[in-house]
């Protein structure tokens, strides 16, 4: 972020950027240090830039009511009525880090949820994430099953979620742990679902690592790309050592074995790791936008976004707090986001007509998450936003994205819709380093940006052409009509 | 026809062992043709005998004999044949074929592709190299065309026309030649019109540890006077300094700037032929694994040290380029014999100083120019005829790859795009045409190839519009003057390329192509330009003389069923790959939704796709496009798709 000597300032920025400042006079540097130091290390949430900006663009349509759970529930229930709407968390008084209302299995009342909630880590009972309309299999998400050492069962949990299941049917429960950290969860009070009591589910362990490990991870590869060295191998072993590719390389496997068994197996999945909300909303996430093409659009990402990030409670306030450059450690800092955005932005490479959005747009999310002026990001839950007010007091960042002025800068102009499932490859050989990110403010984008707009001339020129041509068309078939009405006459 | 059939054999993929084709094996005299049994495509791979680099027999299993073909253009064949027997007469026939001994053996002697004499001729026109130096300005006050080398009695791997600067007498330049490995004297390769700065080469002089050669020093002083603008010349010598001095030893090495009035000396280390093939060895061998994990790709990559190789061949000529544009230096570039690494760097500098080499007909005229008229040795490289494998290097394949490399980074600079270069590398290897056959212009004078097979040169061009990139236009400014590409990693990523050396696993690559995309795009704004022309005719008539027929009408509907070309690769694409291996073991049950094929079928944006529904419901076949067209995002997630070209991919993950 900064560090101060000799009238110098470099400030570094979370977005990756490093600038340097030359400041004459010792005593103004110290003291533009200092301040800086201060104002970008605020204790209260509420002091943050967002409480005190005032848009300067006119209000079409408020994003903190653009995704709505019930809109979302709507559109369940117009094609299956096997699920219902639970305000059993109204108060944030059974589970702190859900949102007040959640889709759970008809055949479940609250009071069974109730009991479920204590048998699941931070009382993350399994809920929908997602309905493949093709199928009617589901995707759903939890925590950590308590099962402790002794093998503590849970008669509701186990009803919850068989009830989900076809008749005759089995069903997969990813857990995003390795089979030996699972096990050693249970000494803390953790678990996973035996089999003995789970016997229509099989589980499959994907090991995702969390927490430090991917923020040692991202601060070693931003390391190896502000190398200015001109030595190849020596870029290609940090880039090895830094690990992300790994990371992102684990994470797609996982939500593509997630979507391999709803779309070809046929078969409803559980997800979940510890707690629920890192690693188990990247792959239930990541897996509807293979699956679900309403996710490949920008109105249904960042649906997706609100749903299976913001509202089910993935800590933003914690995870994304110094971004790379951080020099004191912070216990919480994980860049789990930002991979989930690589993520997506390798599979948008993969597939680079069948996603609305461009790269942008990912861009502009992995900045909005780490510091931003609306207050969208803020907060580590819903419990907090709700108690911050912060639908009140601060802007949505949907309220400005979904502009017309906004949206054009984020749109694909090789969009043709793809309402099919995409299967990304997860070979080594098929994923790469997200330049744009990590290279973005190191590399000349010129002749990369000037390639984009030929590419947007291309289609522009071809889109004014068909509008003439139909134009012309329409005209023709009229006067043709016209004709012929007064030959019959 | 066939010298051998064999059945039941079983094709296998590489990335997942239980997904075998079974069909019949042929042999001919010039290809390995794999048929697969059944289905109504009869789907068929065929390999040229030239294609391949090695084939491996496998300890037999129970299911029969394993056969791994690997082939130069780096697809890998694994084939299991039943019967051992069978197995060893494949085995040895291929050896022999793939091997031939003498150059009428090779397949581009009974390719015929149905021209007459005249259009082949025509097609070994396309590319005249006199019209090159013309376009360069030569020859001019400095610089002339030579006949000394006229029957190939000065340098054997040299062209007959060679420029060399006016300055330069034939004593000068037969002097200087005797003083250069293989006779290989300083010649002229690239000359920048705007400020007279030359590119030259030659090999590096038996110097040894103290000989001198007035004539060559006379030579070099030529070629300096030849660029008025400025007082010196760089001697580039692109090996790494340790070879070149160990050459000295052998009574060779590299320019002493005490003897050479007014030289710059410079070392750019690039490794040998040897170290390179054992680079692309280490990196084939990581494309091969099965299943890697990205440290293990990473590091194998590393540790191949290819993009460390191709980063050096780009600095080498980044280094030159910048020379010639920027400082108006004149360049004298050496190797050893300096028909490989200098070959590459001369080329290399070309492109990026001259925009003409980065269109389709200037890559061409480049790749006959620096590397076919100045006897880079195709056959011996590339090893065309049965040879010494220590000779076989992948020097051309490092210069496609460096294109490639620029192409990433300057995306709207090149007429070209990825498909031209990895035909071109194709055909490099097939012996199809006769354009790298033999290691010099005079091996190939006497075979009368010109005479007697095609050139390939011709046969891109006539399918030049496959090999077109969307985003170039002539009035571009990356289309212009030189390229200044990044040099740091940090600054610009040299990448691997997937697309050439793992070029035949199709899974891998993004499944849309937005080169195909635009190109289908460009292609229909071209027809609407066209149909825009017919309707306003059509109009001004109408308006006219109220006159109408349903000429125009049947016309458009016959544009619009070619339109909505699919950009996607085939189905095969994109199913699932092996996620996990503990799928195997769960019971199979048929899925719900099994004869559904989820292959990327795109439709482009067909121009009927806004048409007002009035227009569509007049004809059927409009509503039928209209119908494919409105899959929406939003309402289309669950419509099963159309397409029927299920294939058999599905067995695979659903097999216990």
């Amino acid at each position: 972020r900064f560090v101060g000597s000799l009238g110098t300032i470099i400030i570094k920025c979370k977005d990756l950027r490093i600038i340097q400042l030359d400041i004459p006079g010792m005593e103004e540097c110290l003291n533009i240090a200092s301040s800086i130091e201060a104002l970008s290390t605020l204790d209260s949430v509420t002091l943050m830039y967002p409480f005190f900006y005032r848009p300067m663009f006119e209000i079409i349509e408020d994003g903190w009511r653009s995704f709505l759970p019930d809109q979302e529930f709507e559109l369940l229930s117009s094609v299956t009525d096997e699920w219902r709407l639970s305000c059993i968390n109204k108060e944030f008084s059974v589970c702190a880090s859900y949102p007040p209302v959640v889709i759970v299995p008809k055949s479940i009342d609250d009071e069974a949820l109730r009991k479920v909630a204590m048998f699941r880590h931070g009382s993350r009972f399994p809920v929908l994430s997602y309905y493949h309309k093709k199928n009617g299999m589901v995707m759903m998400r939890s925590s950590q099953p308590l099962t402790g050492t002794n093998g503590r069962r849970c008669k509701e949990d186990e009803k919850l979620i068989n009830a989900t299941l076809r008749p005759g049917k089995r069903g997969y429960i990813i857990d995003t742990r390795s089979l030996n950290v699972a096990q050693q969860a249970r000494a803390k009070g953790g678990g996973f679902e035996q089999e003995a009591h789970y016997p229509q589910w099989r589980r499959i362990h994907k090991c995702i690592e969390r927490f430090n490990i991917l923020q040692e991870s991202l601060i070693k590869l931003v390391e190896a790309c502000n190398d200015q060295s001109h030595n190849m191998d020596r870029w290609l072993s940090k880039l090895e050592a830094s690990n992300w590719l790994t990371h992102i390389k684990e994470i797609l496997t996982a939500a593509c074995l997630a979507a391999q068994c709803i779309d070809r197996e046929g078969a409803s999945v559980l997800v979940h790791g510890t707690e629920g909300t890192d690693s188990t909303l990247q792959v239930t996430s990541l897996a509807q936008i293979i699956l679900d093409p309403r996710c490949r659009t920008i109105r249904g990402f960042e649906s997706l976004v609100v749903r299976e990030w913001l509202q089910a409670g993935h800590p933003f306030q914690q995870r994304c707090a110094q971004s790379a450059y951080s020099n004191s450690k912070q216990k919480w800092e994980a860049p789990v986001f930002l991979l989930f955005l690589d993520c997506v932005w390798q599979i948008l490479r993969q597939f680079p007509c069948s996603f609305e959005f461009n790269e942008q747009f990912l861009i502009m999310l992995f900045e909005h998450a780490y510091a931003s002026q609306f207050g969208t990001f803020l907060g580590n839950n819903e419990n907090e936003r709700s108690k911050l007010k912060l639908p009140q007091k601060t802007m949505s960042l949907w309220s400005w994205v979904n502009r017309s002025e906004e949206l054009s800068k984020f749109q694909n102009p090789l969009y043709e819709a793809n309402s099919l499932v995409i299967w990304p490859s997860v070979a080594p050989q098929s994923l790469q380093l997200w330049e744009g990110v990590f290279l973005r403010w190191n590399r000349p984008s010129k002749f990369l940006d000037e390639a984009h707009e030929e590419m947007i001339n291309i289609i522009k020129y071809n889109k004014e052409l068909q509008a003439k041509v139909n134009a012309l068309r329409r005209q023709l078939a009229e006067m043709e009509t016209d004709d012929r009405m007064q030959e019959n006459l | 026809i066939f010298f051998l059939q064999v059945e039941n054999v079983r094709l296998l993929d590489r990335l997942s062992s239980r997904k075998a084709a079974l069909g019949t094996l042929y042999l001919t005299a010039t290809h390995v043709i794999f048929v697969e049994n059944g289905s109504e495509t009869r789907k068929e791979t065929w390999v040229l005998h030239s294609q391949i680099s090695s084939i491996e027999k496998q300890a037999t299993t129970a299911t029969g004999c394993p056969l791994l073909i690997r082939c130069k253009n780096f697809q890998v064949i694994q084939l299991v044949i039943p019967q051992e027997r069978d197995c060893h007469d494949i085995y040895i026939s291929l050896i022999r074929l793939a091997r031939p001994v003498k150059y009428e053996e090779l397949y581009c002697f009974s390719f015929n592709p149905k021209l007459d004499k005249e259009e082949r001729e025509q097609g070994w026109k396309l590319v005249d190299l006199n019209e090159e130096y013309n376009r360069m300005g030569i020859p001019n006050n400095y610089w002339q065309i030579s006949d000394v080398n006229r029957d190939y009695g000065v340098c054997d791997s040299y062209p007959r026309e060679v420029y060399v600067p006016k300055s330069a007498t034939a004593h000068i330049i037969v002097g200087s030649s005797k003083f250069r490995s293989r006779r290989r004297f300083p010649a002229l390769s690239y000359y920048c019109k705007d400020n007279n700065a030359s590119i030259c080469r030659s090999s590096q002089p038996l110097s040894g540890f103290s000989a001198r050669c007035l004539e060559d020093e006379q030579m070099l002083q030529a070629i300096r006077k030849a660029n008025p603008g400025s007082d010196f010349i760089y001697v580039v010598d692109t090996r790494p300094k340790l070879n070149a001095m160990a050459n000295r030893a052998a009574g060779k090495g590299y320019e002493n700037e005490d003897n050479y009035s007014n030289i710059k000396f410079q070392f750019i280390g690039i490794e040998n032929i040897h170290v390179m093939r054992n680079s692309l060895q280490k990196m084939l061998e990581v494309c091969e694994l099965k299943s890697p994990s990205m440290s293990d790709f990473l590091w194998g990559l590393e540790n191949s040290g290819w993009l460390k190789h191709i980063k050096a061949i780009m600095d080498a000529g980044i280094f030159i380029a910048k020379a010639v544009a920027e400082e108006g230096v004149s360049v004298l570039v050496h190797c050893s014999d300096g028909w490989d690494r200098t070959a590459q760097v001369c080329s290399v500098a070309s492109l990026l100083l001259d925009p003409y080499y980065r269109t389709m007909k200037g890559f061409m005229v480049l790749i006959e120019k620096d590397w076919v008229s100045f006897g880079h040795k195709f056959n011996h490289r590339y090893g065309n005829l049965d040879g010494d494998p220590k000779e076989i290097s992948p020097v051309i394949d490092q210069f496609i790859e460096c294109v490639w490399q620029l192409m990433e980074q300057f995306p709207c600079a090149f007429e070209f795009n990825e498909r031209f270069l990895i035909h071109i590398q194709h055909h490099i290897y097939s012996c199809q045409f006769g354009n790298f056959l033999c290691n010099s212009q005079k091996e190939r004078r006497e075979l009368k190839i010109q005479e007697r097979t095609y050139s390939l040169w011709a046969h891109l061009w006539k399918n030049r519009a496959d090999y077109l990139n969307p985003l170039y236009r002539s009035d571009h400014s990356q289309t212009q003057g030189t390229l200044h590409p990044q040099m740091a990693p940090c600054n610009f990523l040299y990448k691997f390329w997937s697309g050439m050396y793992n070029r035949f696993e199709k899974g891998l690559h993004p499944r849309q192509s937005i080169t195909d995309y635009l190109m289908a795009v460009k292609e229909e704004t071209q027809q609407l330009e066209e149909e825009l022309e017919v309707l306003r005719e059509r109009l001004a008539n109408l308006q006219k003389s109220q006159l109408y027929d349903n000429e125009v009408k049947s016309k458009q509907q016959d544009r619009s069923k070619q339109l909505g070309p699919s950009t996607s690769n085939n189905s095969l694409a994109n199913t699932p790959q092996e996620y996990s291996s503990d799928l195997k073991s769960f019971p199979s049950r048929s899925p719900s939704q099994g004869d559904e094929e989820d292959s990327a079928l795109i439709l482009t944006q067909d121009n009927l796709k806004s048409s007002d529904p009035d227009l569509s419901a007049n004809s059927d076949q409009e509503s039928g496009v209209e119908d494919l067209s409105c899959r929406s995002p939003s309402g289309g997630g669950c419509l099963p798709s159309e397409d029927s070209g299920k294939d058999s991919d599905e067995a695979v993950f659903l097999a216990v």
